[in-house]
C-alpha cells in the first residue's frame, strides 16, 4: 500500500524500566520518499534517535515497540526476527553514530571494519573486500588511502575517523543513511566538511538520509523536510521553509527564537524558552509542552491536540490552530 | 601601579605542557598557550573562540593559575600576580618602559599567594555533570566556598547566604539538601554558576558554560549570565567554540588558532570586517538558521585537520590550511599589528583579506 521508502505509523515505544514505564515515542507517523533528506531535531530524550534506531529494528532491552508499524523498503521491521533484521542493518539501511572516537572498534584496522560488512552482504572475496575498502576511503576523502587501511582508530583524528564511519555505512550502497549527530563532536570547521561530504555523496548514490541534529543551522542548509520532537511526539513536520517561515507550533517557534543568529547586526536580548523538558516518566496529561508554553490554554492541559494539516506536508499539533478555527466560525474562545 | 581601567591584564603569557613524544629520553613539549596578550577592562566581557585544542580553555585555567604558568604576567586589578621576570614593562599606552641607556626594562618574579584572589576570580566550568561532587549536597557544594573564605560569621548567615545564591541563579531553598544526580543539566549549570558566585567575586571565566546543555536551555542561561553581570557588575571572559553565542555575550571577542590569537576586536569588527583567513573560514562554516540565506552563500570550507600542537607549523600557524598561503608564510611568523582602532591581527595579508 505505501511507496514511501520509510513509512511509520502511530509508533509507540516504551524502555521498561525498574523506576516505571518510560514512553519514549507517543503516536510517531513519519514518512520518506526515495533520495529525500529528512531532519530530525529535537532536545535530548525527544526520542528523535529511538525513532530512527526503530528503523533498523534497534530497539534492545529494555526497549520494546508497544504498538503501531514500521515498514522500510517493503519489510515490516516491527514483527522479524533478530537473523532477517542483519540482512537488512548495513546493506539497505545504515547508521552513523554521533561519536566516532566510541563507535569504531578500538583493537581492529580500519580496514577490517570496512571489509566485515562488505564480505557479511555480497559475495565478494577477501581480495575484492579490500580493494572496495581502499576505493571507499578514496570516495569520502582521505588521503592515502593504501596506508590508512591499515592503521588503527587511535592513529586518526576525530574527523577521519567520522570519515571511516561513513565510509564502513556506505560499503554496502544503502537506500537509507541515518546520521545520528554526525557532527556534534566535531569542530565547526570539520563539521563543515563533513556536511559538504554527506551532501555529495548522497547526490552521487542517490540515497535518502535521516538527519538527527539539535542544531537547527544544520538542518536549514541540508534538509528537504524537518520534523520537530517534543517528548516522544512529532510536534510539527514539514517542508524546510515551513518550518523556519511558517512555524506553527510554539515550541518550533520558541526554539527558533533562541539561537543567536551571527548574523543580526546588534545583539538582542535571546528569548528563551522557560523550564525544563519534561520528565517521560511522569508526562503531564495533554500536550506536553503545555507547562512551558506561553500561550497555553486550559484544554492544553487536559487533551492531546490532534495533527492538523496547514498544507500537504505541513502537520503541527497544536490547539491554537483549533481555537483560532473555532473563531472565525463565530463561537467563544476556551 | 594606579587602579586602571582593566581588570585583568596577560602579557606574553605562555603555558607549555611536557609530554612523553617517541624518543623515551627525550620530552616533547606542547604550547598549549604561546605568548598570548590581551586585557579585559572592568565590567565588560572578552570572548576566545576556537576549535579544541586550540588553548582557549588552558588559557582560562592559567590566567587563574590553576595551571601554574611556564611565562608571562599575569595583572588582576593592578596588582601582579604572577610574573616570571622576563616580559618587558609597558606604560599606559601599552609601550615597553625603556631605562636610561635604552634596554627594556622587565618586570619584578613574582608569585603571590592566590587565596586572596580565588575570591575575586572564579570560574563555571563547562561539564556540569563532571564538576559537581556527586556525594555532596547543593548546599554543601555552594557553602563549602564561602567557609574557605570565612564569610559567614554564623550558621543562619551560611544557610541564608547559600539560598540566596541558589534563588538568584533559579533553584529555590529546598534545593539545597538534594545531590547533583536529581538535577538536568540546565540546573546542575546553574548550581556551577551560583558555586562561583558565592564568594561575591568580580571576575568569572565561563569556560564553555552552555556547551553541554539543550538548545532550549542554552538561551535561559546566556540570559541569566547576561542579567548578573548587569547586577553585580561581574567581568567576563567567555571562552566557547561557537561563535554566534561568544559574539552575542561579548563586547570583544579574541580569536586562538593552535595555542596563539590570530585576531581580536570589537565583536561587531570580527564578524563583519573579520581580515584573518581562519576568522573567515570559521564564521562561514557555521550553519545559519535560515535556509534562504544558505542557499544564496558560498560557504568556505577549510581542508584538512588541525597539525598536532607538539609540531605546529613554521611560520604562521594557520598556514597548512589557509587559501591565501605562500611562501613567505612558512617563512615568517606574521606580526601582531592594529588593522584598525582596537583591531588587532596576525596575518601577512591581512589587508588583502579583508
Amino acid at each position: 500500500m505505501s511507496e514511501h521508502l520509510v513509512d511509520i505509523r502511530n509508533l509507540r515505544l516504551s524502555f521498561f524500566t525498574p523506576a516505571g514505564e518510560v514512553k519514549a515515542l507517543n503516536d510517531v507517523t513519519l514518512h520518506l520518499d526515495e533520495g529525500e533528506v529528512l531532519g530530525i531535531v529535537g532536545e535530548s530524550g525527544s526520542g528523535k534517535s529511538v525513532t530512527s534506531y526503530s528503523i533498523m529494528g534497534l530497539t534492545a532491552d529494555p526497549g520494546k515497540i508497544v504498538g503501531g508499524t514500521v515498514t522500510f523498503n517493503g519489510h515490516h521491521i516491527e514483527s522479524l526476527g533478530e537473523k532477517e533484521l542483519r540482512k537488512i542493518r548495513g546493506k539497505e539501511v545504515s547508521i552513523i553514530f554521533q561519536d566516532p572516537m566510541t563507535s569504531l572498534n578500538p583493537v581492529y584496522t580500519i580496514g577490517s571494519q570496512i571489509e566485515e560488512s562488505i564480505l557479511l552482504h555480497t559475495d565478494k572475496t577477501r581480495e575484492e573486500a579490500k580493494e572496495r575498502a581502499t576505493e571507499l576511503l578514496r570516495l569520502v576523502g582521505i588521503n592515502e588511502p593504501e596506508k590508512r587501511i591499515r592503521q588503527y582508530p587511535h592513529e586518526l583524528s576525530g574527523g577521519m575517523r567520522q570519515r571511516v564511519m561513513i565510509a564502513i555505512a556506505l560499503a554496502c550502497e544503502p537506500k537509507l543513511l541515518i546520521a545520528d549527530e554526525p557532527t556534534t563532536a566535531l569542530d565547526v570547521t570539520i563539521q563543515a566538511q563533513i556536511l559538504e561530504l554527506i551532501n555529495e555523496l548522497k547526490e552521487k548514490m542517490r540515497m535518502a538520509v535521516i538527519l538527527i541534529t539539535h542544531d537547527l543551522g544544520i538542518v536549514s542548509s541540508m534538509c528537504d523536510r524537518i520534523a520537530v520532537m517534543y517528548a516522544g511526539r512529532i510536534v510539527e513536520c514539514g517542508t524546510t521553509d515551513d518550518i523556519f517561515y511558517r512555524p506553527q507550533h510554539e515550541y518550533t517557534r520558541g526554539l527558533l527564537r533562541s539561537v543567536p543568529n551571527i548574523q543580526d547586526r546588534e545583539s538582542k536580548r535571546l528569548i528563551a524558552i522557560e523550564g525544563t523538558p519534561v520528565d517521560l516518566l511522569n508526562p503531564p496529561a495533554g500536550c506536553p509542552f503545555a507547562p512551558r508554553c506561553p500561550s497555553c490554554m486550559k484544554i492544553c492541559l487536559r487533551e492531546m491536540p490532534p495533527d492538523h494539516h496547514y498544507s500537504e506536508v505541513h502537520t503541527a499539533a497544536c490547539w491554537l490552530h483549533e481555537k483560532a478555527e473555532y473563531e472565525q466560525r463565530g463561537g467563544e474562545g476556551d | 601601579m594606579a587602579e586602571s581601567a582593566n581588570l585583568v591584564e596577560v602579557r606574553n603569557l605562555k603555558q607549555y605542557f611536557q609530554v612523553s613524544g617517541k624518543n623515551f629520553f627525550k620530552k616533547d613539549c606542547v604550547k598549549a598557550v604561546d605568548d598570548v596578550s590581551f586585557s579585559i577592562p572592568r565590567g565588560s566581557t572578552l570572548g576566545l573562540v576556537g576549535e579544541s585544542g586550540c588553548g582557549k580553555t588552558t588559557t582560562g585555567r592559567t590566567l587563574l593559575r590553576l595551571y601554574e604558568p611556564t611565562a608571562g604576567r599575569i595583572v588582576y586589578d593592578g596588582e601582579v600576580i604572577f610574573d616570571s621576570g622576563d616580559v618587558p614593562l609597558y606604560d599606559e599606552a601599552g609601550n615597553p618602559v625603556t631605562d636610561a641607556d635604552g634596554k627594556p626594562v622587565f618586570g619584578k618574579k613574582t608569585r603571590a599567594n592566590m587565596l586572596p584572589y580565588r575570591r575575586k576570580m572564579q570560574i563555571v566550568f563547562q561539564d556540569p555533570y563532571a564538576s559537581l561532587d556527586p556525594r555532596m549536597t547543593i548546599g554543601e557544594i555552594v557553602g563549602e566556598a564561602i567557609d574557605i573564605h570565612g564569610l559567614a560569621s554564623s550558621r543562619e548567615e551560611r544557610h541564608e547566604k547559600i539560598i540566596r545564591m541558589l534563588e538568584r541563579v533559579g533553584l529555590n531553598s529546598e534545593h539545597a539538601n538534594r545531590y547533583p544526580h536529581e538535577f538536568s543539566g540546565g540546573q546542575r549549570q546553574r548550581v556551577g554558576i551560583a558555586r562561583a558566585l558565592a564568594v561575591d567575586p568580580e571576575f568569572i571565566v565561563c569556560d564553555e558554560p552552555i556547551s553541554a546543555l539543550d538548545v532550549s536551555i542554552q538561551a535561559q542561561v546566556i540570559n541569566m549570565l547576561e542579567d548578573l553581570q548587569s547586577e553585580f557588575g561581574l567581568t567576563y571572559l567567555f571562552i566557547a567554540h561557537d561563535l554566534s553565542v561568544v559574539k552575542h555575550i561579548s563586547r570583544r571577542i579574541g580569536v586562538m588558532y593552535l595555542g596563539k590569537l590570530v585576531e581580536m576586536g570589537d565583536s561587531y569588527e570580527i564578524t563583519f570586517h573579520s581580515c584573518h583567513p581562519y576568522t573567515k573560514s570559521l564564521i562561514s562554516a557555521i550553519p545559519i538558521a535560515d535556509p534562504e540565506t544558505n542557499r544564496h552563500t558560498h560557504r568556505i570550507v577549510l581542508q584538512g585537520d588541525i597539525p598536532s600542537p607538539v609540531n605546529p607549523p613554521s611560520g604562521c600557524r594557520f598556514r597548512t590550511r589557509c587559501p591565501y598561503a605562500e611562501k613567505r608564510c612558512a617563512e615568517e611568523e606574521p606580526a601582531w599589528k592594529e588593522v584598525s582602532p582596537g583591531h588587532f591581527c596576525a596575518c601577512h595579508f591581512a589587508d588583502s583579506v579583508r
